[in-house]
């Protein structure tokens, strides 16, 4: 029987189709997957991925299709069917609690009686075997909080196998991730395959599906477009069929021509609520005409020089001068008056209200504008004309001012702050994460953007953790390390040599 | 996706779901009824009768509806900037105080129409100084609002105490009030404007005052949404991070917002004290600040919604009061629970019904979709 099952592919879905009032979120899809292999599912924001790997692991009913568990028919009605048919899920968004410990996050739902003393011995045997089966390396009394990130997601994979599972679907594992974990995450999900496991992978980074992947399978629309054998395609083909035309993944630009200093910052040295140093005696400057990349893995200070820079924590000391004139500790609507502009890296905080409809957001912090109203008023048509005027330029869908900003992709959204920004013509443009959760085509669309701001003679600031798209985009970069600046290169540097950089390894 | 962000249209949201939760609020109000042994619809007929069945009734109602346009406005102001005023009783009830002192400065010399301006000022000046302190301590020290403005309501009331028992009574009197206002310090009744509908307002209190209600409708509706200050406003109340991020000053927008909050509560006093008893007396709020929060949470902070939170309350404060005189077996109490569970299912629960709504909401717009799609092929 055993030999029988083997060859059956574990997941068959056919025909799944799946509808929220009038979006078509799955039409008619059939997908296999292969026991024991890695198989990518890829597709832009709201193609359908997170719906089709929601039905599978029982949170939404399909309208019409089957699956097929190890060639065998189930109904998966909620996520206790799903375990027990053997899928596990690591979602995007952790789903352990904090202040507990691995071990109680493992059990968490699989106590095994009303008292834990007899559970938690056989759970903590489990969990020595797990770890030493897959390399699933994390000390089984940690508190969650106290564990880094990528730890956290291992602890979210044990919780899946300490369920027995045989399948796992991982939604964008390596969005949290540093580098070196993400490569630590693959070589667990390498090992797990070999051990027989099956691993469905949503992303939509193409590098990941080339580095790790046995198949792959697209997604656009609603629809699955195609399937191949990774070995027989590559990134350009894949980016073709996830957007529907050709994309252009490499950034076209010139050779800078640097004018004169713009953003200058002397020694500055910004600390957190609790009063630890985040920047530590940072001096640089941003010419006209320039881009420049802060790269660093997450969490050494950049976001805290970004928004010690926006006006929008104080410093500690230190000054930042723009034009010559210190500017340091002065509140953002000044900034924005003396042409700073700033594409913050986490728009759902401080980009962008989502309640908000569309035209609101188009002038946020640009509200005190005289062409946005007169006297205390606004002038709603004024407003309006102008957001519309943006949504034509920067091809923002819908093309819709009164449509609440939550409604909008991830993609679209990121536009909606990239247009309010650049459009004010500033001097000089802060940007942090620009193409964090956005899609292919609106990537390129974001880079070019920047570009074009270079090339118009303004001071860029590029602040991102994917090393790509600092290396793709900037003339010069910065390696910040533990808040301080470690070395500045040049985008032609290796690969390998800002990674050790960013790690504070080499100088 | 859950269905908290599905967007349902309008008329659902705003008008189908707050009718289903008021019927359901009734039906477990009438279970109550039933349960003491009385019949649950001849009580309603009672409370309707006792609301609107005359003309001094609904007089009455519309002056209960008064105040809590008042009050109900002064907690959604503070509301869209994130702020929970607690203190529209206190700031009412101080706001009363300079009302009074404007009426019984003036009105032995200057006809009512002349001195409303004036008490409009000072009611509203001495409600949004009530608010102040809470608001400063909000904006610079953090403070919680919630607590500081309950806090302010008992130092309030105290102080309001000790000015009409020492310094407002009139002397040789025993009541703790100040003395009649004379027309010129009172709020002419809107009797005309019952006529119109060939009713009469016989000894209710309706008066101007309910004009003025209507007006800072208007005014806050222009404010919230179609001014600059409003903007921030709302940027603060729904994103705090956002609001730092466009440079929105939290210190100067907190305190605005709680002055127009606390001046609207003090309003409320026009209604009550140059309205009603033409003089100023202890404990002359009654409650209409905190049915404010009710209202203003029911009436979805948006002027339109307020006006037809506070009508409701209206009717069951007059009509409730109506039943339980019909019915000793219902008891003031019980008015008081039946108001409860309105607030309970209208208000608190507002979303329960939210997910089925969606999901027969979807259903049905689903096969509109569908049968569009047929109808275009």
């Amino acid at each position: 029987m055993s030999l029988d099952n083997d060859k059956k592919p574990a997941i068959e879905l056919v025909g799944i189709d799946k509808r929220f009032g009038a979006v078509h979120a799955n039409r008619d899809i059939n997908l296999t997957v292969a026991k024991g292999s890695i198989h990518g599912i890829i597709g832009e924001n709201g193609a359908g991925k997170s719906t089709l790997m929601s039905i599978l692991y029982g949170f939404y009913q399909a309208d019409a299709g089957e699956i097929r568990i190890s060639g065998a028919p189930v109904a998966i009605r909620d996520s206790q069917t799903a375990i027990s048919a053997g899928i596990g899920m690591v979602h995007q968004h952790f789903m352990l609690v904090e202040d507990f410990t691995v071990l109680e996050n493992v059990m968490l739902g699989a106590e095994g009686g009303q008292l834990l003393r007899r559970g938690v011995a056989s759970a903590r045997k489990e969990l020595k075997r797990l770890e030493t089966d897959y390399g699933l390396d994390v000390d089984p009394d940690a508190l969650i909080e106290e564990l880094p990130v990528g730890s956290q997601q291992r602890v979210e994979i044990l919780k899946a196998l300490y369920r027995g599972a045989e399948i796992l679907i991982l939604d964008e594992p390596t969005g949290v991730l540093t580098p070196a974990e993400a490569d630590h995450l693959f070589r667990i999900l390498q090992v797990l395959r070999d051990q027989g496991k099956t691993i469905i992978l949503i992303t939509h980074k193409l590098r990941e599906i080339m580095a790790i992947t046995d198949t792959v399978s697209v997604m656009r629309r609603g629809e699955m477009v195609a399937t191949r054998k990774t070995k027989e395609t590559t990134v350009e083909e894949l980016a073709e069929l996830m957007v529907g035309r050709r994309v252009l993944l490499r950034v076209e630009k010139g050779e800078a021509n640097p004018g004169a200093p713009l953003l200058s910052v002397r020694n500055l040295t910004v600390k957190d609520g609790r009063g630890v140093t985040m920047v530590d005696d940072v001096s640089f400057d941003v010419h006209a005409g320039e881009i420049v990349g802060i790269a660093g893995v997450a969490g050494n200070g950049q976001s805290e020089l970004l928004e010690a820079i926006a006006g929008i924590r104080k410093p500690f000391s230190g000054d930042i001068l723009i034009d010559g004139k210190p500017v340091a500790g002065v509140d953002p609507a000044r900034l924005r008056a003396l042409g700073l502009a700033h594409i913050p890296e986490d728009r759902h905080h401080m980009g962008l209200v989502l309640k908000f409809e569309e035209y609101e957001n188009s002038i946020l912090g640009y509200h005190r504008d005289p062409r946005y109203g007169r006297g205390g008023l606004l002038d709603l048509d004024a407003i309006r004309k102008d957001a519309e005027e943006k949504i034509a330029k920067y091809d923002i869908r819908p093309p819709n001012p009164r449509l609440k900003t939550a409604n909008f992709s991830g993609g679209n959204q990121q536009k909606i702050v990239v247009a309010r920004e650049i459009e004010r013509d500033p001097k000089m443009l802060l940007v942090g994460q620009p193409t964090r959760g956005v899609d292919i085509g609106a990537i390129e669309f974001i880079h070019r953007r920047i570009v074009e701001m270079r090339d118009a003679g303004k001071a860029v600031l590029l602040v991102s953790v994917e090393l790509d798209e600092i290396r793709a985009l900037s003339d010069r970069i910065l390696v910040m390390f533990a808040g301080k600046v470690v070395g500045e290169k040049t985008p032609d540097a290796g690969e390998q040599t800002l990674g050790l950089m960013m790690a504070g390894i080499a100088a | 996706m859950s269905t908290a962000s599905v967007p349902l249209p309008g008329w659902i949201s705003y008008g189908v779901i707050p009718l289903i939760n008021l019927v359901i609020a009734f039906f477990f109000s009438g279970l109550v009824v039933w349960l003491i042994g009385e019949n649950p619809f001849e009580a309603l007929k009672y409370l309707i009768d006792g609301a609107l069945g005359r003309g001094d009734a609904i007089g009455f109602t519309l002056f209960y509806a008064t105040s809590f346009i008042f009050t109900g406005l002064s907690v959604a102001v503070a509301f869209h900037a994130g702020l929970f005023n607690i203190g529209a009783e206190g700031q009412a009830y101080v706001g009363g105080l300079g009302a009074a002192l404007v009426a019984l400065a003036l009105d032995r010399y200057v006809p009512w129409y002349v001195t409303m301006p004036f008490a409009v000022i000072g009611a509203a000046v001495f409600g949004a100084a009530w608010a102040f302190i809470p608001a400063w301590l909000q904006a610079k020290r953090g403070s919680h609002i919630v607590i500081t403005t309950i806090m302010f309501n008992f130092i309030g009331a105290a102080l309001m105490v000790y000015l009409l028992v020492h310094v407002l009574i009139v002397p040789g009197k025993m009541a703790p009030e100040t003395r009649t206002f004379l027309p010129g310090g009172q709020l002419p009744k809107l009797d005309w404007l019952m006529a119109i509908f060939g009713l009469k307002l016989g000894p209710a209190p309706f008066n101007v005052s309910f004009i003025i209600a209507l007006v800072m409708c208007f005014l806050v509706w222009l404010l919230i949404w179609r001014t600059r200050f409003g903007y921030e406003m709302r940027t603060l109340g729904i994103s705090p991070s956002a609001a730092v991020y466009a440079g929105i000053p939290y210190v100067r927008t907190v305190i605005i917002a709680m002055l127009i909050s606390g001046g609207l509560a003090g309003m409320m006093s026009l209604n009550a004290v140059m309205g009603a008893s033409a003089r100023l007396q202890v404990e002359f709020v009654g409650g209409a600040g905190f049915v404010g929060i009710a209202v203003s949470l029911m009436g979805r902070s948006h002027p339109v919604g307020i006006i037809l939170a506070a009508l409701l309350f209206g009717i069951l404060y007059q009509g409730g009061g109506d039943l339980s005189f019909e019915m000793p077996n219902i008891t003031r109490d019980m008015i008081v629970v039946i108001q409860g569970l309105v607030i309970l299912f209208a208000g608190a629960l507002e979303y329960m019904l939210r997910p089925v709504m969606v999901r027969i909401y979807q259903q049905f717009a689903g096969r509109k979709s569908a049968s569009q799609k047929l109808a275009g092929t």
